[in-house]
């Protein structure tokens, strides 16, 4: 093997030290670099569950000395606002579910700081990613349920082969018990969680507060009005909660999210079988696995994070991707990622931009 | 690219260009300190043992009076330069303040240690002070004529004055008797941080006019957590930290006799080496920065020009086009330690306040980075740093993200 000079990126937890740990002692020369992503290090969550706070810094300073590796804190406070908060601020504006480790690791972990970290002499970005490239290619880890490859899976060629995520092939509960031999004190540190930008957890207060108030009303499939709503961006595809609609349906049964409309600040609501989506459309396509497909292909697809995945036939049409599920899919939001896999492999990825419950959309060529 | 590009020579012999950070324990101060550590007595305990210890600790406060030109008992020994800041900006403030409650105003400068600094902003928040900002030129210098007439904006609604005697990022020495002078024509107490200066400079208490002085051990060769507030008769600023009435009732606390007598030990030989030092360390200086243009062509040396305006071990410069955090990191890499300026808590390298109020803007405040020498500095540690800037300023430029 060729020594490579590897930036591991440090957050604090038990798996980006594990991951460092491993790089360290497969022979490769290894920085530590924590990147402080608030713009002011306190008001970000503070306790175990994020990141960015003081309190992880110093957790991945002290694993970093653990380790024996050098170790520095990268400011990427700026970088962060603009590609990851604000984008995640404009998308709901837009009536869309972003996912904001997606677009961190697509802006921040695997553009600004490799392109950093590559100008600087550095061969490789290493990060305790649920996940592994084999032979270029981006895979599912081994510990299905810990999978991160989903937020991952935009990457492009370049990035994935400047990567490396030494515990893709590794259960968590393994991680762990090798982060206590390793005499790493954030081993029985706790999973961060949610967004890690939003202090409290409440990603509607935090909306409200950046977007203000932007009353508007919530209508049934035929368009009669059921009730009023102080924001589109309060609400995701598929949500049942928190409607706050009085009148109860026709039928009885619980009422769902069916579609956001943010210019007319509608939002549409309507029973579960009304969210079976068959057909989807998706921006901005990337193929990792194999080349641009030119004929329908046979794959499966996974729509959010931690989501099953669906059986399905995908092709491109003038730069978009289109997808025909074998079988209807509930709760498809516009702006999460459609990730394209042949098994553990990842084909490639688009961002959903439109559903349809039907084949209205154009049909398989 | 090899690994041995970065890391070259390895760690264990590293070139260490931060002494304005700290300075390496000079051996006469390891060995006081050691053995000073083995005995018993608390300075303050009547008996045999306390006597023992206060007598060490009385020698040492002669020595440090000694070498700063004050008296005995003029000298209040503190944790550091820090607390020692603190007591007198604050403590002078609150005395003041108290004999007439409309001297409020502090008249300081924008490129104060943040031990003054912070001091002052939080008596702005917490004690209802009103800080003038004393402004300063492109080399960091404060002009006599700038405080006179912020003094004149209201004399008798001044608290106190504090200008440092040398900056500790820029190596500006600021003319502190004329100012001492100016701030005693109306009856203001002033007070200089000193710490930088004390190491290398000549710094006399007396001569100097200052009515308060703060001076530390681990930048003159003595151990971290000891310094002193030198305090002229008549000076009772409010005490900080209150408790068992040590220190004539103005800093309490257990004396730490063995860190006392090392950093008094540290100052003598520090002071007896003094003019030969700056000379050496001056030389040393004037090659680095000849060393550090050649090979960087663009680099712009902050601060006074090299001369009696400046500390003689202080080079710093800005690097057009690149981030300081970046270069450090090359530089760290190829095993030599010099420093970006202040950094706060997180370790997240902040443009430097002192480069700011000269004028600079944003990204010329981040690209850069100080080079300070010291007792242990060689011309090897010159060569080590001139063989490598170029190559790291170079791919530091590439690096740029913002
Ligand atoms: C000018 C100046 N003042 C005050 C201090 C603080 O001194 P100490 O580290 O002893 O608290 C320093 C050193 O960091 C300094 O350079």
């Amino acid at each position: 093997m060729t020594a490579l000079r590897v930036l591991a990126a440090m957050s604090g937890g038990v798996d980006s030290a594990t991951a460092a740990a491993r790089a360290a002692d497969a022979g490769h020369d290894v920085t530590g670099v924590h990147l402080a992503l608030s713009e002011n290090p306190k008001s970000f969550r503070t306790g175990a569950r994020g990141c960015c706070t003081l309190e992880d810094a110093r957790d991945a300073r002290r694993a970093a000395d653990v380790i024996g590796i050098p170790f520095y804190v990268w400011d990427m406070a700026e970088r962060f606002r603009q590609d990851v908060v604000d984008d995640f601020v404009a998308e709901y504006a837009a009536g869309r579910t972003p996912n904001p480790c997606l677009r961190c690791n697509e802006k921040i972990k695997f553009a600004a700081v490799l392109d950093r970290a590559l100008a600087l002499g550095f061969d490789a970005v290493c990060t305790g990613h649920y996940a592994s490239v084999e032979d270029g290619v981006l895979h599912r880890a081994a510990d299905s349920g810990k999978d991160q490859s989903y937020v991952l899976a935009v990457l492009t060629p370049r990035q994935l082969s400047r990567a490396m995520f030494p515990l893709g092939g590794t259960p968590k509960e393994q991680v762990r018990a090798e982060a206590a031999r390793r005499g790493l004190a954030v081993a029985g540190k706790p999973d961060s969680h949610d967004v890690c930008f939003i202090a409290d957890g409440d990603t509607r207060g935090f909306l409200a507060r950046r977007l203000g108030p932007a009353p508007g009303t919530i209508v049934d499939a035929d368009g009669t009005v059921i009730g009023e709503h102080d924001g589109t961006y309060g609400f995701t595809v598929g949500q049942r909660r928190g409607l706050r609609v009085g009148r109860p349906a026709a039928d009885g049964k619980p009422r769902y999210v069916l579609d956001i409309e943010p210019v007319t600040r509608t939002v549409t609501v309507g029973p579960a079988g009304e969210l079976d989506v068959t057909q989807i459309t998706a921006r901005r396509p990337v193929w990792t696995g194999c080349p641009p497909p030119e004929r329908p292909l046979d794959c499966a697809v996974q729509l959010r994070a931690h989501g099953e995945v669906h059986a399905c036939t995908a092709w491109l049409d003038g730069g978009v991707l289109h997808i025909r599920l074998r079988a209807p899919a509930r709760g498809v939001a516009k702006g999460q990622a459609a990730v394209l896999y042949d098994g553990r492999r990842v084909l490639g990825s688009g961002t959903i931009a439109g559903t349809s419950p039907t084949a209205r959309l154009p049909a398989a060529p | 690219m090899s690994s041995q590009n970065l890391r070259g020579g390895g760690r264990d012999e590293i070139v260490y260009l931060d002494h304005a950070a700290t300075t390496p324990m000079l051996p006469v101060a390891i060995e006081a300190m050691a053995s000073e550590l083995g005995r018993l007595g608390n300075p303050s305990s009547l008996h045999n043992a306390g006597r023992r210890a206060r007598r060490v600790v009385e020698e040492s406060r002669e020595q440090i009076a000694e070498v700063f030109g004050a008296r005995p008992s003029e000298v209040i020994f503190t944790s550091g330069g820090t607390e020692a800041d603190n007591l007198a900006v604050k403590g002078l403030y609150w005395t003041r303040r108290a004999a007439a409650p409309r001297r409020r105003r502090i008249l300081t400068t924008s490129v104060e240690h943040h031990a003054v600094l912070d001091s002052v902003r939080w008596l702005e928040e917490a004690e209802g002070a009103e800080a003038a900002w004393l402004g300063v030129d492109s080399t960091g210098l404060v002009r006599p004529e700038v405080l006179r007439s912020a003094i004149e904006r209201a004399p008798e609604g001044v608290a106190v004055v504090s200008v440092m005697w040398a900056n500790n990022e820029v190596g500006t020495v600021q003319p502190v008797s004329e100012l001492a002078a100016v701030a005693h024509e109306s009856g203001i107490p002033f007070h200089s941080d000193a710490v930088q200066a004390a190491a290398q400079l000549p710094v006399d208490f007396a001569d100097s006019g200052a009515d308060a002085l703060t001076v530390t051990g681990h930048k003159l060769g003595g151990p971290v957590g000891v310094g002193a507030l030198i305090l002229a008769r008549g000076m009772e600023p409010v005490p900080v930290l209150h408790g068992g009435g040590q220190e004539r009732d103005i800093r309490s606390g257990t004396l730490d006799a063995p860190a006392i007598r090392a950093f008094a030990v540290a100052a003598a030989a520090a002071a007896a080496r003094r003019e030969y030092e700056a000379k050496r360390l001056a030389e040393l200086r004037d090659e680095l920065v000849r060393q550090v243009l050649a090979a960087v062509p663009d680099a712009v040396l902050n601060g006074a020009p090299p001369g009696p305006g400046r500390l003689p071990g202080n080079a710093h410069f800005s690097f057009p086009g690149c981030e300081g955090d970046a270069l450090l990191m090359l530089l760290d890499a190829r095993g030599i330690a010099c420093s970006t300026g202040s950094a706060c808590t997180a370790g997240v390298a902040e443009p430097s306040h002192v480069l700011l109020a000269m004028g600079a803007d944003d990204s010329r405040a981040r690209g850069s980075l100080r080079f300070s020498l010291g007792h242990t500095s060689t011309q090897a540690d010159v060569d080590a740093l001139g063989g490598a800037i170029g190559e790291a300023v170079a791919r530091a430029k590439r690096a740029v993200t913002r």
